[in-house]
């Protein structure tokens, strides 16, 4: 038995037929070839996939593409627009904020959400801000200090910040 | 070197780009057309029989192109896993290892069949379907019953459990300092086994094509020339009928080095099916199956003066080999060698036992013996200064190998090639503010509160090595790096190294050496690695702190032969005897007369012309093979503080510090990186992170990422870094490795601050992981 889903990702407005056990992430993956969303477990622990879903940060393995339908996502290749760089990819970038790179989708999507809530984290309420995604090769310290930045970036230049959930529209 | 602009600079990583806008291109990323997708049925019993297997409904499940078990493997795959004799030449038994299992599991994971189905969910499904019936059979878990005369076997057919038990130095070599001792400590120090958790799992994409025999695998590996050579004898292919390639890597920690089952079966069957297949590894499968780190213990004797001089060191290291001998497992002896640490001592006596058990194999883990000999003398170490009440800084200082020393050769033959570790004590004690932590720990002490300060003055050796050292370690091949330079037509250069980043940001690095060198834009210079079908003969890969020690100096080298082909094209061009012209800053000038030059790139371009010096051929690039002649030998101070809260035993690091000497440094924002990451994994050893398995059935009791603890953000403290520089004199870059250091350090730093803080109560030593449960059943204990 196939179920359709109907979502808009990235502003993009995509429809399949899908089986009803297909998780959001396989669907984000494999039928759109979404690969910058990434999958580091299987019990929903790593936050690699993670992924806003109308603007909220959502760990994209714990939801099936099926309950997405109508539902407005954003994904990491939808935070760059027209060739620059989103204020929080910069950040990651400026402060060697990843190393393999493998956790960092996540982590800037984790962030984006972060930031759209408290716009002025201090250093503990990111680490717990993101106690949800786990990175192996950072030891955290540039991931934070990459948040921080963004959120220097993103408060000098509030245009920016509206882009982290307009993406979705 | 040219005067140099980039080496030394913190350098954007090339890398990024694609990786923060999600364009990276890791295994998992793509899909050959016509692909079957591969699953495995793996034992559930850490030792069992395996009876029979009953393959009916599964093969009959939708999607299913095939189902396949042992035999369907033989004569297609030969031979037995490759074992390196690393640093035990001799083994007592080494069990062979089939990629699949026939009628014996020895641990729990061990694949006895394989499904090949038209998508994921189908493979799954289908290999749910897949019935084994296993006959139960006792477990080997327990290392010293292991050896007890009567011990179940891990194997049924192997005389005992003895894989090694090799004496580097006899405990005579020990006797003249035991006996001028005023005081003798001993200890047992664990060393809990780790999975190594790179965030990507492993993944094998396999596309064998049948009327042109030829194999290519796409694959997550630190490792693709070693992995190329295994593979390709197994499946009786010629190394130049396989290419390899590992593209975007997302960590290893060396769990992505030695070859493993699926990395034979996955082409084999390709070969099968006529298809390309791919199997992606999950976490559960990576947690039970990818090789483990430590799973060790010591039993360790020091001999020391009253002054608080130290003598001599007896060890005996116990490895838990697991169920096989991991292709590279018999490294981690190398943790007896560097048991004397940063100190002098009479004698060593070391001798490491080897057993096998009925776990998964146990591999090199970042830092793989070196973190194991650090967490070793540093916290016997303090037990000689709290026995002597001895401040722990004083009594380092006094054993200290001095600056003056070195070259300094240790207890087992290796040279130290360089080091200050009074200048990095100082600099951390500094950074840290000692003086007033001490105050500040009396005062809490009198308030009952339990606040700890750790030292860890760690050393490393490494730098992969001298051919001399490695060829026997691995049964043939040296050690050494290969590079090869290739400058175009129009002036751009593109280099190949036989390493490969799994996120240590080779792209950027490396580029940065050659642009200096060649006094180029570094944006003409661009690094490729990762794929067997480019650059030179063989590569040999990225582990043991090795890339830029060793391939960044054959790099280095390379490029200093396309120079030398330059001037001589140079001096004909400028009609000058090659003698009097010199390079500088990218320009091939007379000596003397700075206007009497060629730009790199006019002799580039030119290279590929007509107007050559007689004998010379066209083009400008040059192969360059490194063997050092020396390991090189980081060192440094972390330093630790911790509070344990009296009521739950929890404990909170509240300061992190560490000085680190690399010698020079091409990119410090990487070698920082690269120093958090390392401390970070050794803080989660020290403190949260065990595989456990069930001492009776040998179960995996630590098999997802919920029960095996991952620390994130809001575990970790903020990490406070500093440097000194004592450039190595072993190679001309003056560079020594970075990848484990923080590994290396920071568990010793960790552990003895927490024994500090416990200190009060008599406790003397707490094995790792210090959960809080753990500690506050030893405080509880302790108070009564
Ligand atoms: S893959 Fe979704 S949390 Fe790990
Ligand atoms: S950068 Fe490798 S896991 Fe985070």
């Amino acid at each position: 038995m196939k179920l359709k889903v109907a979502t808009t990702v990235n502003g993009r407005r995509h429809e399949h037929e899908v089986e009803p056990r297909l998780l959001l992430v396989h669907y984000l993956r494999d039928n759109l070839g979404l690969t910058g969303t990434h999958i580091g477990c299987d019990t929903s622990q790593c936050g690699a996939c993670t992924i806003l879903v109308d603007g909220k940060a959502v760990k994209s393995c714990t939801m099936f593409a099926v309950q997405a339908e109508g539902r407005s996502l954003q994904t990491i290749e939808g935070m760059a627009k027209d060739g620059e760089l989103h204020p929080i990819q910069q950040a990651f970038w400026d402060e060697h904020g990843l190393q393999c790179g493998y956790c960092t989708p996540g982590f800037i999507m984790a962030a984006a959400y972060l930031l759209e809530q408290n716009a002025n984290p201090t250093e503990d309420e990111i680490r717990k801000g993101l106690e949800g995604n786990l990175c192996r090769c950072t030891g955290y310290v540039n991931i934070v200090k990459a948040v921080q930045t963004a959120a220097k970036t993103m408060s000098a230049t509030p245009a920016k910040k509206a882009t982290v959930t307009a993406g979705g529209n | 070197m040219a005067v140099t602009q980039l080496v030394g600079s913190k350098i954007h990583r090339r890398e990024d780009p694609r990786l923060i806008t999600g364009h990276g291109h890791y295994v998992d990323d793509f899909t050959r057309q016509g692909t079957a997708f591969a699953a495995f049925v793996r034992s559930p019993y850490a030792h069992a029989r395996v009876k029979s297997i009953d393959i009916t409904d599964a093969s009959k499940a939708p999607g299913v192109v095939g189902v396949y078990t042992a035999r369907d493997f033989k004569g297609l795959l030969a031979g037995t896993h490759p074992a390196a004799p690393a640093f035990v030449a001799e083994k007592k038994y080494v069990p062979e290892r089939f990629p699949i299992a026939e009628k014996e599991v020895t641990y729990q994971g061990e694949i006895v069949a394989a499904v090949l189905a038209e998508n994921k969910s189908q493979a799954a499904d289908a290999a749910n379907m897949i019935q084994v019936d296993y006959e139960d059979l006792p477990a080997v878990m327990d290392l010293e019953k292991a050896l007890e005369k009567g011990s179940p076997k891990a194997h049924l057919d192997g005389p005992d459990n003895v894989c090694w038990d090799f004496t580097y130095t006899g405990p005579e070599i020990t006797e003249a300092a035991f006996k001028e001792a005023d005081v003798v400590v001993t200890q047992r120090v664990l060393q809990n086994r780790l999975a190594p958790v790179p965030m990507e799992p492993r993944g094998v994409i396999a596309d064998y094509e049948g009327f042109d025999q030829k194999l290519t695998i796409w694959m997550s590996s630190q490792n693709p020339h070693f992995i190329r050579l295994f593979v390709s004898g197994a499946l009786g292919l010629k190394e130049s009928q396989v290419r390899v390639i590992s593209p975007d890597v997302g960590g290893g920690f060396g769990s992505k080095i030695s070859p493993y089952p699926e990395d034979y079966l996955v082409p084999a069957l390709s070969k099968i099916s006529e298809r390309p297949v791919k199997w992606t590894e999950t976490r559960s499968e990576s947690i039970q199956n990818a090789t483990h780190g430590r799973g060790q213990f010591y039993d360790c004797e020091v001999a020391a003066k009253k002054d608080g001089t130290l003598l001599g060191m007896r060890v005996v290291q116990y490895v838990d080999v697991g169920a096989y001998h991991g292709t590279f497992g018999a490294f981690q002896p190398v943790a007896c060698l560097m048991a004397g640490g940063a100190y002098k001592w009479k004698g060593i006596s070391a001798r490491t036992i080897g057993v096998l058990t009925n776990r998964v194999p146990t591999d090199p883990y970042r830092g793989a013996g070196r973190p194991e000999a650090t967490h070793l003398v540093e916290r016997m170490v303090d037990l000689v200064a709290l026995e002597l009440k001895m401040d722990p800084v004083e009594i380092r200082r006094k054993n200290f190998i001095q600056p003056k020393d070195f070259p300094f050769t240790q207890n087992f033959g290796l040279v130290v090639d360089s080091g200050d570790y009074d200048k990095a004590l100082d600099k951390a004690l500094d950074l840290v503010g000692y003086k007033d932590l001490v105050k500040k720990q009396a005062e809490l002490r009198k308030q009952g509160r339990y606040m700890g300060i750790g030292f860890s003055t760690w050393i490393e050796l490494c730098g992969f090595g001298p051919s001399a050292a490695t060829a026997p370690a691995t049964g043939g091949i040296a050690l050494v790096e290969s590079a090869q330079v290739r400058v175009t037509p129009t002036g751009s250069v593109i280099v190949y190294t036989g390493t490969h980043s799994h996120g240590q940001g080779h792209e950027t690095t490396f580029p940065q050496i050659v642009a200096d060198q060649l006094g180029v834009p570094y944006e003409s210079v661009e690094l490729r690695h990762g794929d067997t079908a480019e650059g030179t003969a063989f590569g040999y890969g990225t582990y043991g702190s090795r890339s830029l020690a060793v391939g960044g100096v054959a790099i280095s080298r390379a490029t200093g032969k396309v120079i030398d082909k330059g001037k001589k094209l140079a001096a004909h061009m400028l009609e000058a005897a090659e003698e009097d012209v010199v390079f500088e800053h990218g320009s091939f000038h007379v000596k003397g007369s700075p206007d009497k030059a060629k730009a790199f790139g006019e002799v580039a371009f030119a290279s590929y012309g007509m107007n050559l010096p007689e004998g010379m051929e066209q083009g400008l690039e040059a192969v360059a093979y490194f063997d050092p002649p020396n390991l090189v030998w980081p060192f440094g101070t972390h330093i630790a503080v911790v509070e344990i809260d009296a009521e739950t035993g929890s404990p909170l690091l509240t300061k992190y510090v560490a000085v680190d000497d690399c010698g020079n440094i091409i990119n410090p924002m990487i070698v920082d990186g690269q120093i958090h990451g390392g401390i970070v994994q050794a803080i989660a050893q020290a403190l949260y992170e065990e595989v456990v398995y069930d001492d009776e059935t040998g179960q995996l009791r630590t098999g997802t990422m919920i029960d095996y603890m991952l620390p994130s953000a809001n575990e970790i403290p903020p990490i406070l870094l500093d440097k000194t520089i004592t450039p190595s004199p072993t190679n001309e870059l003056g560079v020594k490795g970075i990848g484990e250091a923080g590994t290396i350090a920071a568990s010793a730093a960790v552990i003895n601050a927490i024994c500090d803080a416990l200190s009060p109560l008599g406790i003397k030593h707490v094995d790792m992981p210090a959960t809080p449960d753990k500690l506050w059943k030893m405080m509880k204990e302790a108070g009564k």
